[in-house]
C-alpha cells in the first residue's frame, strides 16, 4: 500500500465498514435471505397477487407524481433561496427542513386534519368536487411533503457555486434569459437535480408513517407497498413479508443505479484527458 | 467604433467606485485601464460591457447613447477573467453558442464554418471536440477570445486578461493579442494591474485611482513624464530621496540635479533604478550596499545612505559587489515633486 500522510487509515477504514456491514448490508442480507427462503413459485405468487400489484401501482405512481411535482417546485424554491434575499429568508430556508425533523406520524395526521373533507383545505376543495383524503392524490401530497428536502437540499449549493460570470458571458453573447436557464444552467444543475429526484423517489416509495393516515388504505386501491408488508408482519407472515418488502428494495436499487449512471453521463465534461 | 464616457458615476452601496470618469477611446484603439485594486478599472469596463449600469453620466458608443442599453444587446464581447467558458460545452459548442442564440437566424453550416475560421484565428484547430477542463489555461483564454469574437463585437472588452497565467505563457499571449488587434482592427479595451502589460501592449494607459482617471498617453509619455508621485511609483520600482529646491537645482543628500522652473521649498526626489550609478569614488550620495539580487539580466543591490535611506539600482552582472561594501551612488536623471 502506497504510504499516506494521513494517519489512522487502517483504523478508520475496519470501523467505518465493520459498522456499514452491521447496520446496511447485515439487515437487507437478512430479508433477501428470508425471501429467498420461501421457494420460487411461493415467492411469485405472493409478490404478483392482485393485492400486492395493486400496490406497487398507487405506490410507484403516486411516487412519481410527487416527484415529478418536487422537481419544478424544488428547483423553484432552491432557485429563489439561493438568488434573492427577502425579508424572512432564513425562515424559508429553515423551514424547508421541516419535513426532516418533523415525525412522519405528526405530518401524516396534520395533513389528514387539513384534507378531509370537513378539513380547511378539503372542504375547499370538496366544493370543487376533488377529493383529497382516503384517494391516491392524498397519499401524493404526503409524499410530496416528505420528500421536499432532497431536491431543494441538494440543488441549492450547486446553485450557490454557479459562476455568474457565466450568465454574464451568455449575456453577453446575446442569449435571452430562457436560453441562458434551458442552455448554461440547467445542464449544470442537471446532476444535482438527478441525484435529488433518486432520493426523493427512493424516500416516496418508503414512506409509511406520513401516508397511512390520509391514504384510507383500501386494498387495491389506496394501500400502499410498506403498508402492505406491514399488514403481513402483523399477520406473522414473515416470509410474505419479506417477499414484498424485496420488490421495493429493488425497485429502489434500480432507481438509483439508473441515476448513477445519467449522473455519470451528465458529468462526462469534468474528466480530464 | 468610437466609444465615449462623459462624467460617469457608480457607487456600491457606501463605496464609490467610480467618480467622475470622462474618456474617449478612438475607433480601431488598443486602450488599458491601469490601477492598483479598487481603483474602479473593472466597473468602467463593466459599465462599457453593461454588466453594470451607471449611477450618472453618459456612455456613448459612436454617436449613440448606449448607457441604458443592456448588455446582450450592446455588441460587446468580454472576456471574462476566469474566462467563463460553459464547462459542459465543447470548445466549439462554446464558440458557437452566440452564434445559435442570436436573432440573426444562420445556417448550420455557416456556423460551423465560422467556428473553424475562429479556432484558426487562435490557433486552436483541432481542439473544438475538447472540453474547457482538458484544455490549459492559455488555452481556455484563447477559447475566450474566440467565443467574445464570434458574436462580431464593436467593442472588445478584456478583464484582466492575462492574470491567471505564468508568466512565459503570458508574454506570448500579450504578443498575440497585440497581433489579433491588428489583423481586426477592432476597438480594445482591457483592464490590467500590471503595469508592464499595460505598457507593452497599449496605444495608450489610463491609469486610474479611487475611481478618477490620473494620467492617460502613450506608454512614452506616461513613462517619461509622470505627473504625479503615484504615477511615478505605480509604473515600475522609484528611488525616493528627501530633496530641497534652491534656485532652480534639487539638492538631495550628496546630490544635486537641474530643475529650473520649479519653486523653491521642500521636494521629493524620484530615480528609478536604471537612473542610478554605483562607484568605488565619490562624488555622489555615500551608501553601504545591504544586499545584491542576482537576476537573468543584471545584479540589482540594495543599499543604504548615510541618512538611512534605502535605495536600489542596477549593475552589470560580471561588476563584483558584494554586501557591506560602501562607495557612491551617481544620479544620472530624476524627477523631483513638490511636496
Amino acid at each position: 500500500m502506497r504510504r499516506n500522510v494521513l494517519p489512522g487509515l487502517r483504523l478508520s477504514l475496519g470501523v467505518t465498514l465493520f459498522y456499514v456491514g452491521l447496520i446496511v448490508v447485515l439487515p437487507l442480507a437478512a430479508l433477501v435471505f428470508k425471501a429467498a427462503s420461501l421457494g420460487p413459485e411461493d415467492y411469485w405468487r405472493i409478490v404478483s397477487s392482485s393485492r400486492a400489484l395493486a400496490s406497487y401501482r398507487v405506490t410507484v405512481l403516486s411516487a412519481l407524481g410527487a416527484t415529478v411535482f418536487n422537481l419544478f417546485f424544488g428547483l423553484a424554491l432552491a432557485w429563489v433561496l439561493t438568488r434573492y434575499r427577502f425579508p424572512g429568508w432564513r425562515i424559508v430556508d429553515a423551514m424547508v427542513d421541516l419535513p426532516f425533523a418533523l415525525p412522519t406520524a405528526v405530518a401524516g395526521i396534520a395533513l389528514t386534519a387539513l384534507f378531509t373533507t370537513n378539513g380547511w383545505f378539503g372542504s375547499i376543495l370538496a366544493d370543487l368536487g376533488i377529493k383529497v383524503a382516503y384517494t391516491p392524490l392524498g397519499i401524493m401530497i404526503a409524499m410530496c411533503f416528505t420528500s421536499l428536502p432532497f431536491i431543494v437540499r441538494t440543488v441549492q449549493p450547486v446553485l450557490e457555486d454557479l459562476d455568474p460570470a457565466l450568465e454574464e458571458a451568455a449575456q453577453s453573447l446575446g442569449g435571452s434569459d430562457w436560453q441562458i436557464f434551458r442552455k448554461v444552467i440547467l445542464p449544470l444543475l442537471t446532476p444535482a437535480l438527478l441525484a435529488g429526484v433518486s432520493l426523493s423517489f427512493a424516500r416516496s416509495l418508503g414512506e409509511f408513517g406520513a401516508i397511512i393516515f390520509i391514504a384510507g388504505n383500501q386494498p387495491m386501491s389506496t394501500e400502499i407497498t410498506a403498508l402492505l408488508v406491514f399488514i403481513r408482519l402483523e399477520e406473522y407472515d414473515y416470509q410474505a413479508a419479506a417477499a414484498i418488502a424485496s420488490v421495493l428494495l429493488i425497485a429502489a436499487f434500480v432507481m438509483l443505479a439508473l441515476t448513477n449512471w445519467m449522473q455519470s453521463r451528465a458529468l462526462r465534461y469534468t474528466v480530464r484527458g | 467604433m468610437k466609444i465615449r464616457l462623459e462624467n460617469v458615476v457608480k457607487t456600491f452601496e457606501t463605496f464609490r467606485a467610480v467618480r467622475d470618469v470622462s474618456l474617449e477611446i478612438e475607433s480601431g484603439e488598443l486602450v488599458a485601464l491601469l490601477g492598483p485594486s479598487g481603483s474602479g478599472k473593472t466597473t468602467i469596463l463593466r459599465m462599457v460591457a453593461g454588466l453594470e449600469y451607471a449611477d450618472g453620466g453618459h456612455i456613448y458608443f459612436g454617436d449613440q447613447d448606449a448607457t441604458d442599453i443592456p448588455v446582450r444587446d450592446r455588441g460587446v464581447g468580454f472576456v471574462f477573467q476566469h474566462y467563463a467558458l460553459f464547462p459542459h460545452m465543447t470548445v466549439a459548442e462554446n464558440i458557437a453558442f452566440g452564434m445559435k442564440v442570436s436573432k440573426v437566424k444562420r445556417e448550420k453550416a455557416a456556423i460551423e464554418a465560422r467556428v473553424v475560421e475562429l479556432l484558426r484565428l487562435v490557433r486552436l484547430e483541432g481542439l473544438g471536440g475538447r472540453f474547457p477542463a482538458q484544455i490549459s489555461g492559455g488555452q481556455r483564454q484563447r477559447v475566450a477570445l474566440a467565443r467574445a469574437l464570434s458574436v462580431d463585437p464593436k467593442v472588445l472588452l478584456l478583464d484582466e486578461p492575462f492574470g491567471a497565467l505564468d508568466a512565459n505563457v503570458r508574454h506570448d499571449l500579450r504578443r498575440w493579442l497585440r497581433e489579433i488587434h491588428r489583423e481586426l482592427g477592432i476597438t480594445t479595451i482591457f483592464v490590467t494591474h500590471d503595469q508592464e502589460e499595460a505598457l507593452d501592449l497599449a496605444d495608450r494607459v489610463v491609469i486610474l485611482k479611487d475611481g478618477h482617471i490620473i494620467q492617460q498617453g502613450t506608454a512614452e509619455e506616461v513613462c517619461r513624464n509622470p505627473q504625479s508621485t503615484f504615477v511615478m511609483k505605480f509604473l515600475g520600482d522609484a528611488n525616493v530621496l528627501a530633496a530641497e529646491v534652491r534656485d532652480g537645482r534639487a539638492y538631495a543628500s550628496g546630490a544635486a540635479i537641474d530643475v529650473s522652473g520649479m519653486a523653491d521649498g521642500k521636494a521629493e526626489l524620484y530615480a528609478r533604478p536604471a537612473d542610478l550609478d554605483w562607484s568605488a569614488q565619490g562624488p555622489g550620495i555615500p551608501a553601504s550596499i545591504t544586499r545584491v539580487l542576482d537576476r537573468p539580466d543584471g545584479r540589482r543591490v540594495l543599499a543604504t545612505t548615510e541618512t538611512g535611506e534605502l535605495l536600489e539600482f542596477d549593475v552589470e552582472p560580471e561588476r563584483p559587489v558584494k554586501a557591506g561594501e560602501g562607495g557612491f551612488v551617481t544620479l544620472r536623471r530624476a524627477k523631483v515633486f513638490a511636496v
